[in-house]
């Protein structure tokens, strides 16, 4: 009964900057830029505490003793947490929701499992006041040795994870027959998410309810945590972030430093600010496991591929279980007869790794998409025609089709628009001077991972409106997209809506990972905006004190915040002179894109754990996004430096709800590949197990020196079988396919193959 | 961050005075000092805060050569037209080094005070270790990570690198740092870290950079300073030259070379094996190369570093071949 008119387009539908589809610039950039938008341990609270943490020094073994008298003597202390001190917490259910052991959970550790776990904390009444107390505590250990990396001796094979095995035919057999066979190693570093901000957060208690101020990329799922450590319902715990300062997967967990700052506060009955050193950020969680791969490639003459053998290692802590499925781009990238993938964890001496951008994916992507570089020069033919020979029609693995998969469109807009039929083929071919050139080519892909959300959306008596949502914005547009989803349901400006986003308050949302906050808040503010017009036109239309009463209408046209009737024969009002009219101050409605028959349990459970997330694979179809890369890079004969001159990469994100946001992501995505492929790596002294390039001067990210410009091209189409509004994952895809594209350039240039990432000086030389 | 007092000297002299106090130490920017203390290294009792000494930031450029003020700040000296001009080594050393912000910050005498990177020496909680830090607690490096340790002027007590740009091209071109009426020539201002690598600077308690003066010549007309890292901006060098050169008349013959280099050595590293060699020979690559070797004679490298070895007689050798092209 009601108008509502989404148009499906392709990533250029909007007519308008603030439709879906239009290049409205970002609502909360203002705020940031001026400094007004206040992040997590920003607030002012009356009688604030600060605490520090203290590190452990050695990476294996156990604390004998914590001397904690000078610290508790220093001016200004207020308490020292150790593992005696510290309340007990119970252990909380990790993120799929499987319940935990019946045991307490002590955020502060007597048995030492790495260097820089968490074995003590100082509160003080300043924060320098807290450092400086910090550094009196004195820790003796009994050290044991420590596994340091995957390299070491001690190391072992590891555990099999089987459910991460993916076998069909006889790898083994065709591979042995096949005429043309390759077969390398490819390894990937230990890499930090380095988000601007740093990890911390305000905890402030009021009896038996908790508030944490704290950077969140899942504010339902870090309240379910904290709950669960205190015992407290979950509604007593309240999680306000409204401002990421960039969170790459590192921000999705409550963690152990957030437990420790939720005791003190609670044992102090103040509130208490806790924020990690930039040191601390390297351990203090997970960045990217280290990985190991061996890809081998049994084709025929002409390079079609008859078997793939893919074996995949990442490591993981001592306690700690992170798997990264180092075969997910592997089995479904290129189609053969026959493959077989396993992976094994290995356990070290390390915090536990967690996700960055794009976990598995990206350095899946580098082991298959090195290796089929490798295979197009051993068989002599373009590595481009090498993908479209292989390129799979249908999902190899699942046996499914895809959904949408533009990447032959990605291919050819790329290679278009790079130039790529200029490219010499053979190494060393290309030269400016001292610089060898080199061109690269490399594909990319993500799932399209999907759960569920919900939204309010309230139109207020001045006709302006309101969406609230617990879901959040941690710079990739969440606020801006969810005003262009409103607005042009309810025929309003952008302008014209608030979006209230970053409070555990509001209706609740999954996880911010995995590229699927968009696809899902779009769907679900689309429904509550379209529920809240159902209501604003069923009102106009039955309500007796409505001018449109005596029109017997049965639908009434919306646009540009007026209601008229569809002919435009009878009265033309606006929005807020109708609820004035029917003597109301507002309309709201919820909606959400739960299965219609969903219980109260279904929804907690979807909200606060990731149980519920849809595979990519259910139903008929196989879901995911694709990119293709092409890079240039420029390689100094005599210093062995890389430099990255020129990108181009084609993206199948499915239908962009703002392109010029989806660009930004992509381009973040890419520089971010850039510092994966070039300079980033956490370098452990062997002796101690510990990292000790963990600051930003040491660890190094790309400056705006090492960023050419960057060419995005969207070849997306409305994919809806992904999601509400037709759109794929963005955030994580362009990062995957990046670090090989560069790889696969520089062998291109310089006839060195790197395997080992980064791709640093001396490799070169 | 421990308790300290904060005094603000009024004259160079009060600044001399209060700074040569135990524990005491110049604040001029800031951005060595306050890294420092935040990792634990530095423990001031006091700070003497000199950054609004009047007439210590003057940048004066002359025939006979350049004098600047130990509070000019690197950006202004960098982008001062006549270092510029007279001394393009010294500029661009300076525009390659640190951040833009860390250059709009930081003095010309708190550059040369600039300590080493060396991650042990900058981590006290982790690495007691470190005969820098504290004389006698041996090294933590060696056997450690040593991809960024000095491969020249090394000991067994210390392979910290030097990690700054400037000095490397001061030492090339004899600039002289003025500690007050002490004058003494740069590349003495170093110390090598021999049994005593706490000992890092030629200056005595009491005593203050108040400035350096740079002597004109012309292969300090004809300069440049070539740095090689992994990230083209923000990062110290894997390996730098500062090189000068003045053909004679005929414009191929050497008549006089200044070599230095940064990245890989334990203080900035004149390279006079490399000058010595050249002088009076007529630029050719394959001449250039070969004299580049001795730029790293001696060298002994632990292993991760060892592509230092290789790489610095490149930049060498390319830093010269480009200043010949611009002849």
């Amino acid at each position: 009964m009601t108008v509502h008119n989404i148009r499906h387009g392709d990533a250029s539908d909007g007519a308008f900057a603030e439709a879906v589809g239009g290049r409205l610039s970002r609502i909360d950039g203002p705020a940031k830029i001026t400094g007004a938008a206040k992040y997590a341990v920003e607030q002012q609270l009356e009688g604030l505490a600060y605490a520090v943490l203290v590190e452990s020094t050695i990476a294996s073994g156990k604390v004998r003793a914590i001397d904690t008298t000078a610290a508790e003597v220093a001016p200004g202390v207020l308490q020292v947490l150790t593992p005696d001190t510290i309340i007990s917490l119970k252990t909380a259910a990790d993120w799929f929701g499987t319940p935990p052991p019946d045991k307490p959970y002590c955020p502060l550790a007597r048995d030492i499992t790495f260097s820089g776990q968490h074995v003590a904390a100082v509160v003080a009444e300043t924060f320098e006041r807290a450092v400086a107390a910090a550094a009196l505590v004195k820790v003796s250990y009994e050290e044991t040795p420590a596994i340091v990396d995957l390299s070491d001796g001690k190391a072992g094979d590891g555990i099999a994870i089987d459910a991460m095995t993916k076998e069909w035919g006889d790898a083994q057999g065709a591979f042995a027959s096949a005429p043309v066979r390759i077969c390398a190693a490819y390894n990937t570093p230990r890499e930090y998410q380095a988000p601007m901000e740093p990890h911390g957060l305000i905890a402030r208690w009021e009896g038996d309810r908790l508030t944490v101020w704290e950077p969140s990329q899942w504010l339902d799922g870090m309240a379910r945590t904290y709950a669960e450590w205190f015992g407290v319902p979950f509604e007593n715990v309240r999680l306000v972030s409204p401002y990421i300062g960039g969170g790459f997967g590192s921000k999705a967990l409550a963690l152990s430093h957030g437990a420790v700052a939720a005791c003190a506060a609670k044992m102090l009955g103040r509130p208490v600010r806790l924020v990690m050193t930039r040191p601390q950020t390297f351990t203090g969680y997970g960045g990217r496991a280290a990985t190991r791969q061996t890809v081998t490639i049994g084709a025929d003459v002409q390079g079609k591929i008859q078997s793939i053998v893919h074996r995949g290692v990442n490591e993981t802590s001592i306690d700690g279980m992170w798997v990264e499925p180092l075969g997910s781009v592997t089995s479904i990238m290129y189609t053969t007869p026959n493959f077989s993938s396993k992976q094994n964890v290995v356990r070290v001496n390390s915090v536990v790794p967690g996700a960055m951008r794009a976990p598995g994916e990206n350095p899946s992507a580098f082991g298959i998409e090195s290796a089929i570089d490798e295979l197009a020069y051993e068989v002599g033919i373009d590595p481009l025609e090498i993908r479209l020979r292989n390129y799979a029609e249908q999902d190899p693995h699942a046996k499914k089709a895809w959904s949408t998969r533009q990447l032959r469109e990605a291919f050819a807009a790329g290679a278009e628009r790079f130039g790529w039929s200029r490219r010499t083929p053979e190494p060393r071919s290309m030269r400016d001077g001292n610089q060898l050139i080199g061109w690269g080519v490399a594909a990319g892909t993500y799932p399209v991972r999907r759960a569920y959300g919900e939204a309010l959306v309230r139109i207020l008596a001045d006709g302006s409106v309101e969406v609230e949502s617990s879901s959040i914005d941690m710079g990739q547009g969440t606020y801006t997209i969810l005003a262009q989803t409103a607005a042009e349901t309810l025929g309003v400006r952008a302008d014209d809506v608030v979006v209230k986003l970053g409070d555990s308050r509001f209706p609740r949302a999954g996880v911010t990972g995995g590229s699927r906050l968009a696809g899902v808040m779009t769907g679900a503010v689309y429904k509550a905006a379209t529920s809240a017009l159902d209501q604003l036109v069923g009102l106009a239309i039955s309500d007796p004190r409505s001018p449109f009463h005596a029109l017997q209408a049965n639908t009434l046209v919306v646009a540009n915040g007026r209601i008229a009737s569809p002919r435009g024969d009878g009265p033309d009002v606006s929005v807020a002179e109708l609820l004035k009219s029917v003597g109301r101050d507002h309309i709201e409605a919820t909606g959400d894109t739960m299965p219609a028959n969903s219980t109260p349990e279904d929804r907690y459970k979807n909200y606060t754990t990731i149980a519920m997330s849809v595979p990519h694979t259910e139903g008929d179809y196989s879901r995911h996004s694709w990119c293709a890369h092409f890079i240039e890079v420029r390689v100094d004969e005599d210093f062995g430096t890389v430099r990255v001159s020129r990108v181009v990469s084609a993206l199948d994100s499915g239908r962009l709800y703002n392109p010029k946001l989806a660009e930004s992501q992509w381009k973040g995505g890419i520089i971010m590949g850039i510092g994966q492929a070039l300079l980033e790596e956490g370098i452990v002294d062997r002796r101690h197990g510990r990292i000790v390039n963990n600051n930003l001067a040491d660890y190094l990210v790309p400056t705006n020196a090492d960023i050419p410009d960057i060419e995005v091209i969207s070849v997306g189409i409305p994919d809806l079988h992904s999601s509400v509004l037709g759109g794929k994952g963005v955030g994580e895809l362009a990062i995957v396919g990046v670090a090989p594209a560069i790889a696969n350039a520089v062998f291109h240039a310089t006839g060195k193959r790197i395997r080992d990432l980064p791709i640093t000086l001396e490799k070169l030389i | 961050m421990r308790d300290f007092s904060y005094v603000r000297a009024n004259s160079l002299d009060a600044a001399r005075q209060a700074a040569a106090l135990p524990g005491a130490m110049l604040l001029a920017g800031g951005t060595t000092l306050i890294d420092l203390a935040k990792c634990g290294v530095a423990e001031p009792e006091t700070l003497v805060d000199i950054a609004h000494l009047k007439g210590l930031d003057r940048i004066e450029v002359n025939e006979r050569g350049a004098t600047i003020g130990a509070l000019a700040r690197m950006s202004h000296v960098a982008d001062h037209a006549d270092i510029k001009s007279r001394f393009p080594a010294v500029s661009e050393a300076l525009w390659q080094a640190a951040s833009a912000q860390i250059r709009n910050m930081a003095t010309i005498g708190g550059n040369l005070m600039q300590r080493t990177r060396c991650p042990y020496f900058r981590d006290p909680a982790n690495f007691p270790a470190c005969n820098k830090r504290q004389p006698g607690s041996g090294c933590s490096a060696i056997g450690g990570v040593t991809r960024g340790h000095a491969v020249l002027g090394i000991s067994d007590a210390c392979i910290a690198m030097y990690p700054g740009d400037l000095a490397v091209a001061l030492v090339a071109f004899d600039a002289i740092v003025h500690l007050g009426e002490r004058h003494i020539p740069v590349d003495d201002f170093f110390l090598l870290p021999g049994t005593t690598p706490d000992r890092e600077h030629a200056i005595e308690p009491g005593e203050m950079i108040t400035g350096i003066e740079i002597p004109g010549s012309a292969s300090a007309r004809r300069s440049t300073y070539l740095k090689i890292r992994d990230r083209q901006s923000y990062e110290f060098a894997a390996a730098s030259a500062a090189v000068g050169i003045e053909f004679e008349p005929d414009g191929r013959t050497i008549r006089d070379l200044r070599v230095a280099l940064g990245g890989v050595a334990t203080k900035p590293w004149r390279a006079r094996a490399v000058e010595n060699a050249l002088k009076g020979k007529v630029l050719e690559p394959d001449t250039v190369r070969a004299a580049s070797l001795l730029a790293v004679e001696g060298s002994v490298d632990h292993g991760a570093n060892h592509y230092k070895v290789e790489l610095a007689p490149r930049v060498v050798a390319r830093a010269i071949r480009k200043l010949g092209e611009t002849a």
